[in-house]
């Protein structure tokens, strides 16, 4: 959708990246997010980097089992962030509903300083992930409102750059405490109490209650709307470019091999020494956190279209190197650089161009859709990898997720190419 | 409201909770420190030299408050609650048997796990160091020496989610071939060959013959024992819902931890007959999560958690035949090896 009249500093005025520009094009609702993700983040990754070994040598369990139970906990997201999306929609408070979200979680931390058995453990975790699945739609539907459309890829860039800091501080705060205090697993979860109380007073605080209209967003904003009921959501299935975004995320994400195997193939492929695999997933988040904004903006300069497709480009490519180059030093380096600009490049550029299609009274429940629908095919592929690593062994069955993702992949090119509707997604 | 007051409030937010976090670390602190000064009424524990092949010593890692605390300790195997003689060596699990000893440690940071095996000579000597892929659970030795195994937590396998695999290594310490992985050893389970890519391996337990060991498999969330042998890399299944199998002096029975409730993490006790498969469940009516020591062909040793002592042990006995009532071993302890 090309505006045609706007107030906001043309776009092409200056070369994208400086600080200034991106000020000027994020708006002050998407920094205030960024921020609540980031503080959050830190509060939920310090416990995730610490719980096995609270588990094993603070509580002296055995956490096996868990692995169940997550998969469980992940069907119980995605139908949550169902749930949640369409709350945010039909309240018209995205705000409150994302809000619960975040206090949902920050929640679980105190309440995790007087859990000592597995039982309650992992009902507080369900109680965490139902907080995730309920504010992630809310959160991204409001990124989308308050950023115009030609700007939403490196909002969400921005965001999710925020983020996957958050992420990466979680941990290093965690160790850091640690160190202060030899088993001092209660402090972590004291001072993750703390932290997640912050993020939830800065989305009260800073987070706007209704969606302002960006500058220069169209005025559709204004006009009262009825109340969104089921059927009315339901209707979002009719419009054709979301069927075509859903359906291709749904294509793209049953070839999408989850993290977990792309480092254990890492791992099978050079060899990298057991103690330093717990490190992978950081490779994975700092390509992600470096390239979030740019791709972002790059998405909102060529087409979001063409980033969301080079990103999956990128991810066969990590395919490609791991099942034949050689093994060499730098192998790992490239395949975890070439697996975050994957993210980098589809995990915000795909919302914005959801934004685009979904009109803005569901675009909570047309965002969780997509969401859903994307992480129930994740969990599919999950499943299918490994049964297909258990009967052919590793490397056919990641050059048969790799055959598949290039047919994904050139099948969605084809579904996603623009149309001449406004509709489009560039 | 106006964004000064938004601010003010932030700042008055940031500086309670900044005060309550470092209250919660400050606390951790102190307790840590506290737990390295010796309590009035411990035990008595004093630094010495020990050796791993004088027999009739029970080692254990020392969980009593005092500078020793974490520290490998030793008593005279007729006197458990004797001077305890400590030695400079940390670990979060030990086991040792005739002059081979393997310490599993855990030194977490920020950049590295820093999780390793060391195997130790008779006195305590790092003869070679193992990284480890995670958290330290299981240890054990061959009776004479040779074999030593060990099974570890890799977290981390996904990103941000609560998902555990063990994996599980045997060392030949003669021949200084390391098995770093059981899942590649073949499987017979049921009478079928098996592979599943959610095969995990724990708790070795090693017969006599410098061949045959016990284990644990876990698959499709079923647990069995499996008897393997190190020469032919193969394992083949026995009986199922046995956990931590460890094997009695005399070659005949295996004590082992019984999952009570599928999908629960409540364990009981219990020793199996290896020729009749019969099951006896032993007087010990708390949840046991532990892989059991035998103490002699009628007693085995254990470890419970110190009750409102979070991060603490004591060690625990009760006899092999199904009678008797446990009996506090000793306060204050984890990881009982006896060396016969």
């Amino acid at each position: 959708m090309y505006l045609a009249d706007r107030a906001a500093p043309a776009e092409g005025a200056a070369p994208s990246g400086g600080p200034r520009q991106l000020a000027r094009a994020v708006s002050s609702t998407v920094l205030a997010l960024g921020a609540v993700s980031l503080i959050t983040d830190v509060s939920s990754e310090m416990v995730t980097a610490v719980l096995p070994l609270y588990l094993v040598t603070g509580l002296g369990l055995s956490p096996l089992g868990f692995g169940v139970l997550d998969g469980l906990y992940n069907g119980v997201a995605g139908l949550v962030q169902l749930v949640g999306g369409h709350l945010a929609d039909r309240g018209r408070n995205h705000k409150l509903v994302a809000g619960l979200g975040y206090g949902f979680s920050a929640l679980c931390r105190p309440l995790l300083l007087i859990a000592h058995t597995l039982t309650p453990l992992g009902a507080i975790l369900a109680l965490d992930r139902t907080g995730k699945g309920l504010r992630t739609s809310p959160r991204d539907a409001l990124i989308s409102l308050s950023s115009a459309p030609e700007h939403r890829g490196r909002a969400f860039g921005v965001h999710r750059a925020m983020d996957t800091a958050g992420a990466a501080l979680g941990p290093i705060t965690a160790f850091l405490i640690l160190r202060q205090a030899a088993n001092g697993y209660d402090a972590i979860f004291g001072v993750s109490g703390c932290i997640a109380a912050l993020g939830v007073l800065v989305l009260i605080l800073f987070v706007p209650g209704r969606p302002r209209a960006a500058a220069g967003a169209p005025a559709e904003a204004a006009p009262a709307r009825k109340r969104v009921d089921l059927r009315e959501a339901a209707t979002l299935l009719k419009l054709p470019r979301l069927r075509a975004l859903a359906g291709c995320s749904m294509l793209l994400g049953l070839t999408t091999i989850s993290d977990a195997f792309v480092y254990l193939l890492l791992q099978h492929r050079t060899g990298i020494s057991d103690e330093w695999f717990p490190l992978l997933p950081l490779g994975t988040a700092t390509g992600f956190l470096l390239l979030a904004v740019p791709l972002g903006a790059l998405a909102d300069r060529i087409g979001r279209r063409t980033v969301f497709l080079a990103g999956h480009g990128a991810l066969l490519l990590g395919y490609g190197l791991l099942l034949w180059a050689p093994a060499g030093p730098a192998l790992p380096f490239l395949v975890l650089a070439l697996h975050g600009t994957f993210y980098a490049a589809t995990d915000g550029v795909l919302p914005a161009a959801v934004a685009d299609v979904v009109p803005e009274a569901l675009r909570g429940t047309g965002l969780a859709l997509v969401g859903t629908g994307q992480a129930l095919a994740r969990f599919l592929c999950s499943l299918a990898f490994g049964a297909a690593w258990t009967a052919w062994g590793d490397g056919p069955a990641l050059t048969a997720s790799a055959v598949g993702l290039l047919c994904c992949a050139v099948t969605a090119g084809v579904v996603l190419r623009p149309t001449r509707t406004p509709q489009g997604d560039q | 409201m106006t964004s000064r007051t938004r601010l003010l409030i932030l700042a008055v937010a940031v500086v309670l909770l900044a005060g309550l976090g470092t209250g919660f670390v400050l606390h951790a602190a102190d307790r840590a420190d506290r737990r390295t000064r010796p309590r009035a009424g411990g035990p008595p524990v004093v630094a010495g030299t020990v050796s791993l092949d004088r027999p009739g010593q029970l080692f254990f890692v020392d969980m009593a408050p005092g500078p020793y605390v974490d520290h490998v300790v030793s008593v005279p195997a007729d006197d458990p609650g004797g001077t305890r003689t400590a030695t400079p060596l940390k670990c979060e699990r030990f086991f040792a048997a005739a002059g081979t000893g393997v310490c599993l440690q855990s030194d977490q940071n920020v950049f590295t796990t820093g999780n390793r095996a060391l195997i130790l000579d008779a006195s305590l000597h790092t003869v070679r160091t193992v990284p480890l892929a995670g958290i330290p659970s299981r240890a054990r030795v061959s009776a004479d020496g040779r074999f030593a195994a060990w099974t570890v937590f890799v977290g981390g396998e996904s990103y941000g989610a609560a998902f555990f695999s063990t994996r599980t290594s045997i060392l030949d310490t003669r021949t200084g071939t390391l098995i770093p992985n059981l899942e590649t050893f073949a499987i017979t389970l049921n009478g079928q060959q098996y592979h599943a890519a959610d095969d995990n391996f724990w708790g070795v337990t090693f017969a006599a013959d410098d061949d045959t060991f016990y284990a644990t498999l876990g698959t499709a969330g079923h647990t069995y024992l499996m008897r393997g042998s190190i020469s032919r890399r193969s394992v083949t299944s026995l009986t199922e819902n046995v956990e931590c199998p460890s094997l009695s002096p005399d070659g005949t029975r295996i004590v082992f931890k019984r999952r009570v409730l599928a999908g629960s993490s409540l364990w009981h006790l219990t020793v199996i007959d290896l020729r009749t498969l019969k099951e006896t469940p032993l007087a010990e009516h708390r949840s046991v999560d532990d892989q059991a020591e035998w103490l002699n062909n009628s007693t085995v040793a254990y470890a419970l958690p110190t009750p409102g002592d979070i991060g603490s042990d004591d060690l625990w006995s009760v006899p092999a035949d199904g009678g008797g009532t446990p009996q506090l071993l000793l306060p204050g302890a984890s990881s009982p090896a006896l060396l016969p």
